[in-house]
């Protein structure tokens, strides 16, 4: 394995009529190739917007940390903060980088077949002629199940199921061949069957394609099932990351025990479902020290509400962001 | 809980018709299609179902809010009863107060003009329950107290509250003419996991403490399993399969529900990919296959079930199947996932 993303302290703030809002605070994490990472939080954690800010995807009134940097490296590195406009940034959007995301009804347009998008974005990003761009593409529909693919390339998204346009929209996205995919919720909006064939192809692929993948969603057991290490998120802030072992077996943060906590579980139907109490605050309000301190049972008074709490290592693959945790200091 | 059923169906169907062909007959889609079931009262009865199920037809059918094609439902909560396929108007006005729904949106099922107290204080006035108002003030206060919402907050609009204080607003006014049997239809699916809890928990303690019926619409097994007696599972507009929640957990007897139950994620990371896959999508309701439903994704599926559509049986105690093959299978260890 090499290492083919960095993305120091990003922090992102949008300038909105209610003031500056603070999305992400200070984020740091790496991707290998061939790794797959969760990242997981619930509404308003800021994890969409953490991984469109490795796109620079983010409308135009977000602005940046000055310390933020994000790297991808692929043959060479490319540094993508000083990115501006799209020309520049085309290396990277739809050619090193993918993107699938949680409503593909959405995502395609109406009125172009599925095939001249497929055809379209490959004329752009890669060398290939309209001949070469239509085989790979009725190839790569093959390739992720979708049975008939020559008559579907022809088709429109509206003629196509929920998870059959799922399909269409991961064969788009890795028909350029991508170092790095970033999937936002792809499986939130499909039934329990067709999420279990979408994660099992998703797998596949990066096994077959070696990319590294970045999977946001809120679903802990869909990441039990796909990632290799996962990052928590709390108010935009990474509050524990790890192995997926480490962190659903042996979670060190309140909140990402709480998360464990309420969450129904099929192998104990007695256990009673503890909600994590109070709600998530307006990021207008956002609290001081720990951004969980709010709603954390075991906060320490004066210090949890004062002091932001560094990540400390709990084992070589594991650390968390709490003033409680007793580990090495990282 | 007692045993008397508050709702009873019977081969209860709702057909809605097809875009018409100029001769012939009239195709139609059959949105649910002869679902018998017991809603014991003081249940917490589930249903649970892929989209296109025919789940959420079949609570409006209910509630009467889905054209009813044929079958009957017997409503007896020991004050009333009623034959709802064939009610009259004042009787339906009164069953209106007894039956209520809980939606899916707590976002778009709020109107964003109205403060929470009128919200809350609006089936009140309509149905005409309470005379003054003070009297509706007071009831308002005493339901938003009971669904733990801060009195504080009536003045205000929903714009100013999370998903779960909407949710629980939308709770309250279910509740507010002292209903006795209620539909929630997905009513946790648009919240996060840390809230959901909360909210669930909510319902159960009303339903105990008010000695309210439930009918608990929703895709996610893992909710119903936590909070629902009696479970029912559609498919394509069928009842496939429905027993006390422990028995259809501990040993499911359909080859869809056992699927479906394979197919929730684990939260071990170690139990990965041993899981039984179905193969496919749920067909279009307007074209649905002969035969037996499921048998296009069903991997135990044979010639029989091709031809010939399985009706409910008796498998246990409470417990219904509609499969030809589900006691070959459970001999030949089709053991649960």
């Amino acid at each position: 394995m090499s290492r083919l993303l960095d993305v120091d302290h990003l922090t992102l703030q949008f300038d909105t009529d209610e003031g500056r809002i603070t999305a992400v605070d200070d984020v740091s994490f790496t991707l290998e190739t061939g790794e797959i990472m969760g990242l997981v939080g619930e509404s308003g954690s800021g994890k969409s917007v953490t991984a469109k800010s490795i796109m620079k995807l983010n409308p135009s009134n977000a602005v940046y940390g000055d310390e933020t940097s994000i790297k991808l490296h692929i043959d060479k590195t490319i540094d993508i903060m000083p990115l501006h406009g799209s020309r520049a940034l085309k290396v990277i959007r739809g050619g090193a980088i993918s993107m699938i995301f949680q409503e593909p009804m959405a995502s395609f347009a109406p009125a172009i077949s599925i095939g001249n998008q497929m055809v379209e974005q490959l004329q752009i990003h890669t060398d290939m002629n309209k001949k070469q761009a239509t085989e790979l593409s009725i190839e790569m529909l093959a390739r992720v199940g979708i049975s008939d693919a020559a008559t579907r390339f022809k088709q429109f998204v509206f003629e196509l199921s929920g998870g059959m346009r799922q399909r269409a929209m991961i064969a788009m996205a890795l028909s350029t061949k991508p170092k790095l995919l970033i999937a936002d919720e792809p499986t939130t909006a499909l039934d329990v069957t067709i999420q279990a064939q979408v994660i099992d192809l998703m797998k596949d692929l990066v096994a077959e394609f070696g990319m590294g993948i970045v999977f946001i969603t809120h679903d802990l057991g869909v990441v039990a099932q796909t990632c290799d290490k996962v990052a928590v998120m709390y108010l935009g802030r990474l509050i524990e990351q790890g192995s997926v072992r480490d962190v659903i077996r042996n979670p060190q943060h309140p909140y990402t025990k709480g998360l464990l906590a309420a969450l129904p579980r099929l192998d104990d139907l007695d256990a009673p479902l503890v909600p994590v109490p109070g709600d998530i605050p307006s990021p207008l309000e956002r609290p001081t020290g720990c951004v969980f301190h709010t709603r954390c049972s075991v906060a320490i008074a004066g210090r949890c509400s004062a002091d932001i709490p560094q990540f400390v290592n709990v084992s070589d693959t594991h650390s968390a962001a709490c003033h409680l945790v007793e580990g090495r200091v990282s | 809980m007692n045993n008397t059923p508050l709702i009873e169906t019977k081969d209860l169907s709702v057909h809605y018709p097809l875009r018409g062909k100029l001769f012939g007959p009239q195709p139609v889609v059959r949105a649910v299609e002869k679902v018998s079931v017991k809603i014991a009262a003081g249940s917490f009865f589930g249903l649970v179902g892929e989209s296109g199920s025919g789940k959420t037809t079949f609570g409006r059918a209910l509630l009467r809010a889905a054209p009813i094609t044929y079958g009957t439902i017997r409503y007896d909560d020991g004050e009333v009863s009623y034959d709802l396929e064939k009610v009259d108007k004042n009787d339906l006005r009164e069953y209106r107060k007894r039956a209520q729904l809980i939606f899916q949106d707590p976002y778009a099922a709020l109107s964003p003009r109205m403060t929470v107290r009128d919200i809350i204080a609006e089936p009140l006035q309509v149905m005409g329950l309470t005379k003054s108002r003070e009297e509706t003030d007071a009831r308002v206060r005493e339901i938003a107290e009971k669904c733990r919402l801060n009195l504080e907050h009536l003045r205000r609009f929903p714009h100013a509250f999370s998903g779960g204080q909407r949710q629980r607003i939308s709770i309250a006014r279910a509740l507010v003419s002292a209903p006795k049997f209620i539909v929630a239809d997905e009513s946790v699916a648009a919240l996060d996991v840390s809230i959901q809890a909360d909210v669930l928990n909510l319902l159960k303690a009303i339903q105990q403490d008010m000695g309210l019926t439930f009918l608990f619409i929703s895709h996610d097994l893992s909710v119903v399993a936590h909070t629902c007696d009696h479970v029912a599972v559609m498919y394509l507009g069928r009842l496939v399969e429905t027993a006390p929640t422990r028995a259809l957990f501990a040993q499911p007897k359909h080859p869809y529900t056992r699927a479906l139950l394979s197919a929730i994620p684990s939260l071990d990371p170690d139990d990965r990919g041993n899981a039984q896959r179905l193969e496919g999508e749920i067909p279009s309701p307007t074209n649905p296959p002969p035969g037996c439903k499921f048998q296009t994704r069903c991997p135990n599926a044979v010639d029989h079930c091709r031809q010939v559509e399985p009706v409910l049986e008796q498998a246990g105690d409470n417990h219904e199947v509609s499969c030809h093959r589900w006691k070959e299978l459970l001999d030949l260890g089709g053991t649960p996932a």
